[in-house]
């Protein structure tokens, strides 16, 4: 029989060689005459071992990593293929702590499947939350989001049920469920992870969202910067459309549910609902005034559920195992888990999916294990590029969307970015104006000036220039942005801005800390 | 002249296949620029017949977004992360070094017609920054040495 090995597919693993490692596994087997039934993964999330390779093993699925294209001979050599020493083996990867701690609700199959398998994905619970959902009145599954605590996870919070029973309980003939992937803050990946690792949790999730409101018709709008995550959620939905888990009759329930994927195109205020109804519409990205609420009149004028990746990939566990199941994880009002997603300048880069609770310092070094530098580590970005830095002093607030908005930080989307003591707080506080000044759809004056003018009060302020008449100035300019624009974009750029002028003033040339406060 | 009229029937075959989509517009200039490289000026005017708008609304929607563009590009384009994660790994180097070695800013392509190089705000591979990326290739933790290294084989494949 041949002997199963397991080598990522995930576009991070690719962007460190996955695709050469499986092609000389696969040329080293056949030069040996070992049969071998190579599938590719996800990834485990575990981004410092890629490229992990596993082996399906009599003692279970064993892990070796992170795996250079020099090293498969020698791996061959040392018999991996049936779990041999060598010293690039992780044993199982399921009993390392970094994987073992973790509470994997959404991320339950990723990285163990073949992402495009859907004999896989029945096989390891999936389509269980379907088909309890295809016995339920839709009263019941809009019930049961409610009751599970879940909130946006694409960073707003908003309570998931009470969106989808707006969308219910509006009368038409046609709605529609809106995935938004477009998954533009830097620092975050886990929406890429969910839909080139498992797909079909996505259009499961939308699936049920869709016969929980009566929509017919969903769109997952995807990032132009995904091109593997497009392949493999086309390949599933094509899958899903033959085995009849989309299509005109799902399953033989009589109910509709189709699903098509649109790219947009490199706009990151599209990841704004109103501004991706826009392009999904053929328009520019221009943010619309709200109301109406999308849940009303959104997509062509239709009411509309907008939900991000990672909120619907958590509706099929839901109604696997119930509302109560889901709540029973987290903390206050943030129920649940988070896929967290740790990047930038730190030893253990990855995904770690923990219930809401756990301080920023333990998955910092208790996981993250410090910089990846070895240097002290100065500030935390979380949330994405609209989210706040966090200093030392705050490294103790939990994972919770309440006591992170207590600090005015933001835990978004989860994503959270590490920092040495090398980092210049004031070249980055300058490039989020410029970053808002690219991005900006033009549509509000706040966010459209306000961002060119922050950028040239902050190149005065980096050429040490009237620091005592600039710091007011920025000041003053944040606080129109933060009142007076549309949406998040410029709403938010000053987040990360007068954080970094708050709790690192010296990188601003302020040295009376009374003129920073 | 060949050349131009089998732009024209490009353009028109992906407006034909396209064009009864619910907001056509986005994937039919995708299908544009995949088939060209880019969406000619002159393709406007049949896109604005197509779907019924104006050449006005047309041109706003591709000048809206960043990855539409409107000329041709090199043969293989460079998109260089700038987003946070990337520049806690040393980006700006990496930005710096890869303009330096390209003789090129962004938004530019080398004289040879070779290399364009882009801009890219996260490519969701901040667990392995620094990132790159070229066509559907994607690149981690990429140090200056072995920028040059992927350049290299790049130009050999070409």
């Amino acid at each position: 029989m041949s002997i199963s090995v397991y080598v990522p597919c995930d576009s991070s693993a690719l962007s460190l060689g996955a695709d050469r490692i499986a092609a000389a596994i696969s040329l080293e087997a056949q030069q040996r005459g070992i049969a071998i039934n190579l599938i590719r993964n996800g990834s485990r999330g575990l981004y410092w071992l890629e490229p992990l390779v596993e082996v399906v093993t009599d003692a279970g699925r064993i892990a070796y990593g992170p795996v250079q294209v020099t090293d498969v001979s020698a791996l061959f050599d040392a018999d991996f293929l049936h779990g041999g020493d060598h010293h690039l083996a992780l044993g199982s990867i399921e009993e390392l702590d970094f994987f073992k701690k973790q509470q994997r609700l959404t991320f339950a199959r990723i990285g163990k499947t073949d992402p495009i398998s859907l004999d896989d994905y029945l096989a390891n619970d999936g389509y269980r939350g379907l088909s309890n959902a295809l016995k339920q009145s839709q009263t019941d599954i809009v019930k049961a989001v409610t009751d599970s605590g879940l909130r946006g996870r694409g960073g707003a919070a908003f309570p998931t049920g009470i969106k989808w029973n707006t969308v219910l309980n509006t009368p038409s003939e046609q709605k529609y469920i809106i995935c938004n992937a477009d998954e533009g803050d830097s620092g975050t990946f886990s929406d890429r992870m969910v839909m080139e690792g498992d797909p079909f949790v996505l259009i499961e999730g939308m699936t049920i969202a869709g016969i929980a409101v009566g929509a017919n018709q969903g769109y997952i709008y995807l990032r132009v910067e995904y091109p593997h995550a497009h392949i493999a959620l086309n390949a599933a939905i094509e899958k899903a459309y033959a085995a009849g888990y989309l299509g005109d009759d799902i399953q033989g329930s009589g109910k509709a549910f189709h699903l098509e994927v649109r790219l947009g195109a490199g706009a990151y205020v599209c990841g704004e609902e109103t501004s991706l109804m826009e392009s999904l519409e053929g328009k520019r990205g221009l943010v619309r005034f709200k109301p109406p609420l999308p849940a009303i009149s959104g997509l062509f004028g239709q009411p509309t559920v907008v939900n991000n990746v990672i909120s619907l990939a958590s509706v099929p566990i839901i109604l696997d195992k119930g509302g109560d199941y889901y709540r029973d994880f987290g903390m206050g009002r943030s129920r649940g888990t988070l896929p967290l997603q740790l990047a930038g300048n730190i030893k253990h880069p990855g995904l770690f999916e923990f219930a809401f609770g756990l301080t920023l310092r333990e998955l910092l070094y208790d996981f993250g294990g410090g910089s990846a530098t070895g240097r002290p580590i100065k500030a935390v970005q979380v949330g994405g590029p609209l989210g706040a830095y966090l200093p030392e002093s705050q490294f103790d607030t939990p994972l919770d969307y309440e006591a992170f908005a207590a600090n005015w930080t933001v835990l978004g989307h989860g994503g959270v970015v590490v920092f040495d003591d090398t980092a210049d707080m004031a070249s980055l506080a300058r490039y989020n104006m410029e970053f808002c000044a690219t991005e900006s759809c033009g549509k509000c004056t706040p966010c459209r000036i306000g961002s060119t003018r922050g950028i040239e009060v902050m190149d005065e302020i980096i050429n040490g220039q009237e620091i005592s008449k600039n710091i007011p100035l920025l000041r003053d300019l944040c606080n129109t942005l933060l009142n007076g624009s549309l949406c998040a974009l410029g709403g938010m750029t000053p987040y990360p801005v007068l954080s970094a002028l708050n709790h690192f003033p010296e990188d601003f040339g302020v040295t009376d800390t009374n003129n920073a406060a | 002249m060949t050349e131009s009229k089998s732009i024209q029937e490009t353009v028109q075959d992906v407006i034909s296949t396209l064009k009864e989509k619910p907001g056509a517009l986005l994937p039919i200039l995708h299908g544009i620029q995949d088939a060209l490289g880019y969406i000619p000026a002159d393709s406007v005017p049949a896109i604005a017949q197509g779907l019924h708008l104006s050449r006005a609304e047309v041109h706003g929607v591709i000048s809206f977004y960043h990855y539409f563009r409107e000329t041709p590009p090199g043969k293989q384009t460079i998109h260089i992360c700038r987003a946070e994660s990337c520049q806690a790994m040393g980006g700006k180097q990496l930005e710096q070094h890869a303009k330096d070695q390209l003789g090129i800013d962004y938004h530019e392509t080398t004289p040879d017609g070779q290399f364009s190089l882009e801009p890219v705000y996260c490519l969701g591979n901040c667990a392995c920054s620094p990132a790159i990326q070229i066509g559907n290739d994607i690149y981690g933790r990429v140090s200056l040495q072995s920028f040059d290294a992927i350049i290299n084989e790049k130009k050999e494949q070409a």
